[in-house]
C-alpha cells in the first residue's frame, strides 16, 4: 500500500481532507487517513512533522480548518463531549499531573466520561480503575503522590488513566519517551496485549523505527504534514522509505529476533557523503524527498 | 476490560472512601471534606456568636440569644439586631463570596497565587465602582454594576498580559503592575471629585464593614445563592482542567465553556463583594488554600473555600474592632496585615521548593 491509498471501510476513525492549523501555521493540509479497525497503528516521522497534530486532530483537540474527522461514520464534533470520550481516549505527549494528586485519584479521573451527578462511583468504575491499574502494574503505587514517581512509573500511571476510560479506540502520543529500554518494551508489550483481544484499536506515535516495525500492524510514515507511506511494516519499510522520511542512508535487514524490518543506519562517513551528493544535486534542500 | 490482559487482576479494595450505592445511584462521600465543612461551620457560628457579644456595650451570650429571639430589652435588641448582626452577616457573606472566587481563579490559573486581590481584580472592581460613583453619582446598583464591569475588564486584561498558565513570580509581578496602575487611577478619580464624595469614596476604598447593613447583605447573599451552585457544579470540570486542556477535553470536559462560565462566576462574586464593602485583601488568596489543608483535597473545594473565607473575614473584623479598642481598624486593613504575612510565608516556601 502506498501514500494516498486509504482503507475506507472498516475504519471507525478516519479523517477526510483535513487541514489542521495553529493560528497562522498550517501543519497538515488536505490529509486523508483511516485507522484500520482492530489495528495497532504506529505513526512515525521526524520531529515537528505533525504527528501530535494529527493525533490531536483525530481526537477533536483541534478543529479542522477544512475537511472532517469521522468517528463511527459521524462527524466527530456532532457527538456530545462525553460520548466521544467513551469511544476514544487520547494520552497527549506531555500531560501534567496536578500538584499532590495520588495515583489512584489520577487513574480514577479516567472514569469521568462514564459518571454523572447521580453516578459518581459505580461498581463498574471501581472495577475499571482496578483493572487498569493491574494491567499497567501500578496497583502498589495507588496511594503515592504522582509527582514523586519516576518517569517510567508516571508514564504507566497515565496509561492506566486512559485505560480506565475503557474506550475501543486508544491514541497514545509517544508513550515510550523518557523510558529505559526495559520500560519501553513493557509499555509496548502492554499495548500489544491490549490490542491482542481484537476489540481495541490502538494508535501510537513512536520514535524507534525498529520497535515500530516490531509492534505495528499498520505503519504510517509522515513527513512535513503528509503521509509518505502506510501499510504493514513488512511491506512498506525499506531503505528508500527511511531516506524519504528521515533523510538518512541506511540498510534494512530482517530483525534477527522477529523477522520484521530492522533499520541499520549507515556509518557517519557514508551518510556525510550522501548528504553532500544530495545537496549538490538539489541545492534547495528537498533532495531527500526527491530521490525517493 | 477484555480477558486478554495477561497480568494478574488484583482484588485489593481501592482506598476511595465510602460510597453510597443503590442499583442506579452511586454517591461518593469524602469523609474528610464533610468533616472539614462541619468544623468550619461550627467555627463560623461560634465566631459569629462571639462577635455579637463583643463591643463597647458588652453582652453575655444569654443576652445575645435573648435579643435575637426578641425577649431582651429594646437597647439590647437594637445593638444586637440593628447594629452587630448585619455587620456579622456582611462579613460572612462577603468572606464567602471572596473565598469561592479565590478557589475559582486559583484553579482556573492552576496557580495558588492567582487570587483576585494579588492580580488586581479587586482594585479593578474598585476602579469600576469609583467610575460609577464619580461619573454617574453611584447608588448601590450603579456601584455594583461598575464593580463587576471593572473586575471583568481587569480579569481580561490580566489574562491577556499573562497568556495562559504561568509560574508564581511572573503572576505576582504582573499583579503588582496592574495593582499599581489601577491604584493610581483610583486616586486620580478621587481627586477629580468634590470633597464629600471623595471622603466617602476614600473610606470605602480601605474596605470596611462599618455602617454596612441589610441591603449589602441581601445583594451579596443573592449573588451567593445564584452563583455558588454554578461554581460547585463546575468544580469537578475545573479540577480536570488542572491536567491540561488536552487531557480534560479527552475526558469529555467542555474546556472553553467551563472556563468562560467559571471566570464569569468568579468575576461577579468579586464585583458584588467589593461593591458591598470595598476592596478586601487576601481573603480570596488564603481561604482556598487553608480550606484545602482542612479538607485534605487537591481540588477547588468551593464550599469549604467559601466557609473559610467567611471565617477569615469575620475573624479579621473582630480582631480589627477589638485589638486596639477603642481604635478600630477596618477589616480590609486587618486582612491585609495578616494576609501579607501569609503571602511572605507562601512565597518563601515556593522559593525554597525551587520553583
Ligand atoms: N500549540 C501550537 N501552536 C503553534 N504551533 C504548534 C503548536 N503545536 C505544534 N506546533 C507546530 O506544529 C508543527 C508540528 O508539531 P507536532 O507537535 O505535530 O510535531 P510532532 O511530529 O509531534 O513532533 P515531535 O516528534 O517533536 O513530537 C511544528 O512546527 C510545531 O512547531
Ligand atoms: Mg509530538
Amino acid at each position: 500500500m502506498s501514500a494516498g491509498d486509504v482503507p475506507g471501510d472498516g475504519a471507525r476513525l478516519r479523517a477526510e481532507g483535513v487541514t489542521l492549523a495553529y493560528e497562522q501555521r498550517t501543519v497538515i493540509r488536505d490529509l486523508d487517513v483511516a485507522v484500520p479497525d482492530g489495528s495497532f497503528t504506529v505513526v512515525v516521522g521526524p520531529n515537528a512533522c505533525g504527528k501530535s497534530t494529527l493525533l490531536r486532530g483525530l481526537a477533536r483537540m483541534i478543529k479542522p480548518a477544512a475537511g472532517r474527522v469521522l468517528l463511527d461514520d459521524r462527524v466527530i464534533s456532532s457527538y456530545g463531549p462525553k460520548e466521544v470520550a467513551r469511544r476514544l481516549a487520547l494520552l497527549p505527549q506531555s500531560p501534567t499531573a496536578p500538584d499532590g494528586i495520588t495515583v489512584l485519584d489520577l487513574v480514577a479521573r479516567g472514569r469521568y466520561p462514564h459518571q454523572s451527578l447521580l453516578r459518581q462511583w459505580s461498581v463498574t468504575d471501581e472495577e475499571a480503575v482496578r483493572d487498569a491499574m493491574a494491567a499497567t502494574g501500578v496497583t502498589e503505587l495507588a496511594e503515592r503522590d504522582v509527582g514523586q514517581l519516576s518517569g517510567g512509573q508516571r508514564q504507566r500511571v497515565w496509561i492506566a488513566m486512559v485505560l480506565a476510560q475503557q474506550t475501543p479506540l486508544l491514541l497514545l502520543d509517544e508513550p515510550t519517551t523518557f523510558l529505559d529500554i526495559a520500560f519501553q518494551l513493557d509499555v509496548l508489550d502492554l499495548c500489544a496485549d491490549l490490542h491482542a483481544g481484537g476489540e481495541r484499536t490502538l494508535v501510537a506515535v513512536l520514535h524507534d523505527l525498529n520497535q515500530a516495525c516490531r509492534y505495528a500492524t499498520h505503519l504510517i510514515a509522515m513527513r512535513e504534514g503528509r503521509i509518505v507511506a502506510q501499510g504493514p511494516p513488512g511491506e512498506i519499510v525499506d531503505a528508500d522509505l527511511v531516506r524519504a522520511v528521515f533523510g538518512i542512508t541506511c540498510a534494512v535487514v530482517p530483525d534477527p529476533q522477529t523477522g520484521t524490518p530492522m533499520i541499520v543506519p549507515a556509518g557517519r562517513e557514508i551518510r556525510r557523503q550522501r548528504r553532500e551528493a544530495a545537496r549538490a544535486e538539489d541545492p534547495v534542500g528537498s533532495g531527500a524527498l526527491g530521490d525517493a | 476490560m477484555s480477558g486478554t490482559v495477561s497480568r494478574t487482576v488484583s482484588n485489593t479494595v481501592l482506598p476511595t472512601g465510602p460510597v453510597v450505592r443503590t442499583p442506579r445511584v452511586s454517591l461518593r462521600v469524602h469523609t474528610r471534606t464533610v468533616t472539614g465543612v462541619v468544623v468550619l461551620l461550627v467555627v463560623a457560628v461560634v465566631l459569629a456568636a462571639m462577635a455579637l457579644t463583643l463591643g463597647d456595650y458588652r453582652l453575655s451570650l444569654g443576652q445575645v440569644v435573648g435579643a435575637l429571639t426578641g425577649s431582651g430589652s429594646r437597647a439590647q435588641q437594637y445593638v444586637v439586631v440593628g447594629l452587630r448582626l448585619p455587620r456579622v452577616a456582611v462579613a460572612l457573606v462577603v468572606g464567602a463570596a471572596l473565598g469561592v472566587a479565590g478557589a475559582v481563579f486559583q484553579s482556573l490559573a492552576r496557580n495558588n497565587l492567582a487570587s483576585p486581590d494579588l492580580l488586581g481584580f479587586t482594585t479593578g472592581a474598585a476602579t469600576g465602582a469609583l467610575v460609577s460613583i464619580v461619573l454617574v453619582g453611584g447608588g448601590p446598583t450603579g456601584t455594583t454594576i461598575g464593580a463587576i464591569v471593572g473586575t471583568l475588564v481587569t480579569a481580561l486584561a490580566v489574562q491577556a498580559l499573562l497568556g495562559g498558565a504561568v509560574g508564581g513570580y511572573r503572576l505576582v509581578l504582573v499583579g503588582i503592575g496592574v495593582n499599581a496602575v489601577l491604584a493610581a487611577l483610583n486616586n486620580f478619580l478621587i481627586l477629580r471629585t468634590d470633597l464629600s464624595t471623595a471622603v466617602a469614596a476614600q473610606s470605602w476604598l480601605v474596605g470596611t464593614l462599618n455602617g454596612r447593613s441589610w441591603p449589602e447583605v441581601l445583594a451579596v447573599a443573592v449573588a451567593l445563592v445564584l452563583l455558588v451552585p454554578i461554581a460547585v457544579a463546575g468544580s469537578r470540570r475545573l479540577d480536570l482542567l488542572g491536567m491540561g486542556d488536552d487531557v480534560a477535553r479527552g475526558l469529555g470536559v467542555t474546556v472553553e465553556r467551563t472556563r468562560v462560565v467559571t471566570l464569569l462566576v468568579g468575576v461577579a462574586l468579586v464585583g458584588v463583594a467589593t461593591a458591598a464593602v470595598g476592596p478586601i485583601a487576601f481573603v480570596a488568596l488564603a481561604a482556598p488554600q487553608l480550606a484545602r489543608r482542612v479538607t485534605g483535597t487537591t481540588g477547588p473545594g468551593m464550599v469549604a473555600a467559601g466557609l473559610m473565607g467567611a471565617v477569615l473575614l469575620l475573624a479579621g473584623d473582630v480582631l480589627g474592632q477589638r485589638l486596639a479598642a477603642p481604635t478600630q481598624f477596618p477589616a480590609g486593613t486587618m486582612t491585609a496585615a495578616i494576609g501579607g504575612l501569609y503571602l511572605v510565608w507562601l512565597l518563601a516556601r515556593e522559593w525554597r521548593a525551587g520553583r
